[in-house]
């Protein structure tokens, strides 16, 4: 995209005098004084490239909108995500010329793996740029998990096709028969056993992944295919909470201690499970959808987020572009997530409705 | 007397059945026929062909979902009067695929229309619907 320095500014500067700010951005919020806090979360962008210097216009601008107003956060956040899928075919090119948009963000990134970054050379040159598949830090005592969830089984990976472009384009249609389910993995779930061993129960988790850490829909991947085994280490736990990308839509769940919500996709929007006929599936059942795309506004249902934590516990707002924002946190009356305008079916609005 | 009734048009439909014959062979051909052109519009639907970026309509739209063929026509607001199906997929070329129309008639646009169908099939009808 080609919109220039002064384009740029103009557009942001619009953006803060209007105090309209598209992010998701969730709090994390504790209970000790001065150690509640916010970060902001980015995914999905699908970075596609076309030819020499010429990317997919509609999704870079999707990413850069999301950086530019997740600088304008106030108060700051204490860093940004990026959940996964930064590009579309795990290319140099589209993960070289989204690290650079990524590069604008005036805040510590930490990045997740999504399976448009890791199918063409098994996460190689992401790592280059980010680092670690997978790994946990602390902040402000909250205990952070990054999982590589989308993982599937060897002879997918290293067997089935001739050349690992194939391997990417198989993986990257979401509805295509011959991909295959996410998975953390033996290995990675002994690293999880491990790195938790440390952990006092009472300290909150939050576990970023890509793929859900529940089954959802297997045909479109919104699955891990040992999303149990990953829950029964986390179960332990007091407060939990899964933040996931990957399904480009908004859902939230509880499952015992453990709190899922999804965040948006800076790229496009997809289509709720149940609203493929033949699917057979449907989203958990808390969930009040977003709104129904209209393609005529290019960026609608697309967004990002910021996340608050308040004791322990995410209220993940959702800042979503041509729609109202929306605020999905922990009710600890009901224990679990709840849409805070919405919750209440006498309060859903026609555009909820997805057929 | 409705017997009698049931026996005269019975007859009737015997004599008039000859010039609109049809057997199960023919029944698997035609099937056949619309299975391959579904599948070349799967074809399409997941190809870059369409478009100049790259960009496919699955990548928004998994097995054709979200776009309600059963609605159609409907009136759409952003192009002030009813528009049938294959309009929307010449806006959905032309924008997020950055492509050029296809001709109504065109058997790709057929194609389309075909998978787009079978992966709603059994959805009733409601048109206008939005």
């Amino acid at each position: 995209m080609r919109m220039n320095r002064r384009g740029f500014l103009r557009q942001t500067g619009a953006v803060a005098a209007a105090g309209v700010l598209p992010v998701s951005m969730v709090r994390l919020a504790f209970g000790q004084e001065g150690q509640d806090f916010t970060f902001a979360y980015i995914s999905d962008s699908h970075i596609q490239h076309i030819r020499g210097n010429e990317f997919v216009r509609n999704w870079d601008q999707g990413l850069k909108r999301a950086v530019a107003e997740a600088n304008l956060l106030e108060p700051k956040p204490d860093f940004v995500v990026f959940g996964g899928d930064l590009a579309q075919l795990g290319t140099k090119a589209e993960l070289d010329h989204g690290a650079e948009m990524l590069s604008a963000l005036r805040y510590p990134l930490y990045a997740v793996m999504g399976e448009h970054d890791y199918y063409l050379d098994l996460g190689e040159y992401w790592s280059e740029l980010f680092g670690d598949h997978y790994y946990s830090f602390d902040h402000k005592g909250v205990h952070f998990v990054v999982l590589n969830s989308v993982l599937t089984y060897d002879e997918w990976t290293y067997h089935r096709w001739e050349t690992p472009e194939r391997r990417m384009l198989e993986m990257a249609g979401l509805d295509n028969p011959n991909g295959s389910p996410f998975m953390v993995g033996e290995r990675q779930r002994e690293w999880l056993r491990r790195d938790l061993a440390r952990i006092p129960r009472t300290t909150p988790i939050v576990v970023l992944s890509h793929s859900p850490l529940q089954k959802i829909y297997k045909g479109w991947n919104f699955w891990t295919e040992d999303a149990e085994e990953v829950q029964a280490i986390l179960a332990p736990f007091e407060k939990v909470t899964v933040l996931y990308g990957h399904v480009h839509q908004i859902q939230y769940n509880q499952i015992g201690s453990i709190s899922f919500h999804s965040v948006m996709a800076t790229a496009w929007p997809w289509p709720y499970p149940e609203t493929y006929a033949h699917s057979g599936a449907y989203v958990p059942v808390m969930t009040v959808p977003m709104n129904r795309a209209d393609p005529f506004n290019e960026r609608d249902a697309t967004g990002w987020q910021f996340i608050d934590v308040h004791t322990g516990r995410v209220a993940a707002h959702y800042t979503l572009y041509d729609n109202k924002n929306r605020t999905v946190a922990y009710n600890a009356a009901t224990g679990r997530p709840e849409d805070t305008e919405y919750q209440n079916p006498a309060r859903r609005i026609p555009p909820q409705a997805h057929y | 007397m409705r017997k009698f009734l049931i026996a005269a048009l019975t007859a009737l439909a015997g004599s008039t059945a000859l010039a609109d014959e049809f057997t199960e062979a023919d029944l698997e051909r035609w099937a056949a026929q619309f299975e391959s052109v579904a599948q070349e519009g799967r074809n399409l639907w997941t190809s870059p062909e369409l478009g100049t970026n790259g960009v496919a309509c699955a990548q928004c739209h998994p097995n054709a979902a979200n776009t309600h063929p059963e609605t159609y026509p409907k009136f759409q607001k952003q192009l002030g009067r009813v528009a049938q199906m294959w309009e929307m997929i010449n806006w959905c070329i032309r924008n997020p695929l950055e492509g050029e129309d296809l001709a109504p008639g065109d058997p790709r646009m057929t194609a389309l229309l075909a998978y787009i169908a079978k992966e709603r099939r059994g959805v009733p009808l409601e048109p206008g619907k939005h």
